[in-house]
């Protein structure tokens, strides 16, 4: 920066000739750089906080269409009693709850195999397990659909494998039906979190390993003592992601079990555009939904950098 | 190493990317039979992809639903990478005070749950009487705070004495930008470019809101109607699943080098 200092003998008052009305070279730098970002600022500020704030206005109203009236928070109110919120919020919370812990570790399981160098074909593993991203939400929710049909693949398999005597009715019944939706979850993201980490283990000295192992320090004191402390931000970033990914959990729900059977699958977002956009459309429900949905989220994310960010 | 504890390694990785790539190898046999074979797990390529592919173009607008896909999601990824690295650059290039305070608040938009906006979102395209058009699906998802992160990260390491050495030869500040910023940072594009064509070409829920009219529908749709009816022919929806995925997978290929190098920079 100190190079910019250059202009300074321009002294704002417009002493230079090339420098009109009294314009620095620095303000001057200053205001492109308002105008270069200012696009990007204006298409975040009208379609994300603009309704954000519209939202919750809008979840301070009842009533359909134009017509609607102030009700202060009865539609919030209301979200305690609604038993299919309720269970929307369970399913949600147990997804976010079984689901993420698992494929974090199991990531964190693949990167570190993966940054063995004495391995051959470590790119080759990492393409393939790193592939299903590749793949819509949608398409995967229809695979794993197909795959888990009641005459399907999976239980054609456990069935001549002996593990299972009668057919598992999996989209249909409830326990199986949420097992389903967690399989596919970590089917979908594991390896989008694993390269997150493999590229943060690529930031840390493989030579700390190399003395590390030297000295007779064991692979689990290597993982609990130097990959994970190193980590630390890295995994704090894929869990602040992955919770607000979970909260937001949609086509899955719409397309592998349609939130059945009787709504023990549905997720929040699901649950909301259901409110919104089918049968009775209920704005002002949805919004204050949606606005609960923002609050846990915002409320988590606080408490994991909390967490997550302390300096030993 | 053991060779013992070799042996489980590879065993372990082999076993991941096994289950990593069946259900994608599943979807591309299951293109080629029927519904009744593919629920009833039949593992090998059957004869009836010609018969899936003409169906699907009886029931359905397949192409229509594809071109619509492939402009939506092109035109997302242009514009979103020329906004979002001209403000991340702008932001590191040019920082000061009042610009850091602005970055920190529009990363809080990161935290909003799309979920939550949707509804006055549509509320605004319906005022601008622009639902069902192609500017209601690009517009909301242009600018991402992720994105400005990614390109004021990589903005970090551009060096100012090129900066500074391109202003001496009279180049204007934008000049500066798309002539030396843009080709220097390739990787930082491929990474930024595979996240949003991948997140344009398969999103659902946005599209399914604001695109009521038939002709509009894009491929995730169109997959995704395929179900709605009583009886679901999983022959049509295999085939349509495989030709979602076949551009995703081709990016996918050609630039995960690219992603993971620019993910790596980032996580700096």
């Amino acid at each position: 920066m100190t190079s910019l200092s250059t202009s300074r003998h321009g002294d704002g008052l417009g002493t230079k000739p090339r420098q009109r009305r009294g314009f620095t070279l620095e303000k001057k730098h200053s205001l492109i750089g308002w105008l270069f970002l200012l696009p990007a600022t204006v298409l975040i500020f009208y379609f994300n906080f603009y309704p954000m704030i519209a939202a919750f206005v809008r979840s301070l109203h009842t009533g359909i269409g134009m017509r609607t009236r102030f009700a202060g928070a009865y539609n919030y109110a209301h979200m305690i009693e609604d038993g299919s919120f309720r269970q929307s919020v369970l399913n949600t919370f147990l997804y976010l709850i079984v689901q993420v812990p698992i494929m974090l570790l199991l990531a964190l399981i693949f990167a570190s195999l993966l940054n063995q160098r004495a391995l051959r074909s470590r790119k080759l593993y990492r393409t393939l397990i790193f592939l299903p991203c590749a793949t819509s939400l949608v398409s995967y929710a229809l695979i794993f659909r197909s795959i888990f049909a009641t005459d399907g693949l999976i239980n054609t398999l456990l069935l001549q494998l002996g593990l299972i005597s009668d057919k598992i009715k999996w989209i249909t019944e409830t326990p199986s039906a949420r097992t389903v939706i967690i399989v596919a979850l970590l089917w979908r993201w594991t390896g989008y979190n694993m390269v997150f980490y493999l590229s943060g283990l690529q930031n840390i000295e493989y030579s700390i390993y190399e003395a590390a192992r030297i000295d007779g320090v064991s692979p689990w004191q290597q993982l609990t003592k130097i990959t994970l402390p190193l980590l630390r931000p890295i995994i704090l970033l894929t869990t602040v992601m992955s919770t607000s990914g979970t909260l937001q959990l949609f086509d899955e729900s719409v397309n592998l079990t349609s939130g059945g059977p009787g709504g023990t699958t549905m997720t929040m977002s699901h649950y909301i555009y259901k409110t919104a956009f089918e049968y009775n459309p209920n704005f002002g429900y949805a919004c204050a939904m949606s606005f609960f949905i923002l609050i846990i989220g915002a409320l988590l994310s606080l408490i994991q950098l909390k967490v997550g960010d302390r300096r030993d | 190493m053991t060779k013992r504890s070799k042996f489980v390694i590879y065993f372990v990785l082999s076993l991941a990317a096994f289950i990593s790539v069946f259900p994608l190898l599943w979807m591309a046999i299951s293109a080629s039979n029927n519904s009744q074979e593919i629920l009833g797990g039949k593992l090998l390529p059957g004869v009836h992809l010609v018969e899936n592919y003409e169906n699907l173009l009886k029931n359905q607008a397949l192409w229509r639903a594809f071109y619509n896909s492939a402009r939506n999601a092109i035109l997302v990824t242009f514009l979103s990478l020329l906004v979002s690295s001209l403000a991340g650059y702008a932001f590191e290039v040019y920082h000061d005070k009042h610009k850091d305070r602005l970055f920190a608040i529009l990363l809080l938009a990161m935290m909003i749950p799309f979920a939550a906006i949707m509804i006055p979102l549509f509320q605004v395209f319906a005022g601008l009487h622009l639902i069902s058009s192609v500017w209601a699906v690009v517009l909301p998802t242009i600018s991402t705070p992720f994105l400005i992160m990614l390109f004021r990260q990589s903005a970090r390491s551009f060096p100012r004495d090129m900066i500074e050495a391109a202003r001496m030869d009279g180049l204007s500040e934008f000049m500066i930008f798309l002539r030396m910023f843009v080709p220097t940072m390739k990787s930082t594009y491929a990474a930024a470019m595979t996240v949003t064509f991948m997140g344009a070409w398969n999103n659902y829920m946005w599209p399914k809101v604001i695109l009521m009219e038939e002709e509009s529908i894009t491929l995730p749709m169109l997959t995704a109607n395929l179900t709605a009816g009583y009886v679901t022919d999983f022959g049509q929806v295999m085939l349509a699943v495989l030709i979602t995925t076949i551009p995703t997978v081709v990016i996918f290929f050609s630039l995960q080098n690219a992603f993971s190098e620019g993910i790596t920079g980032t996580v700096k």
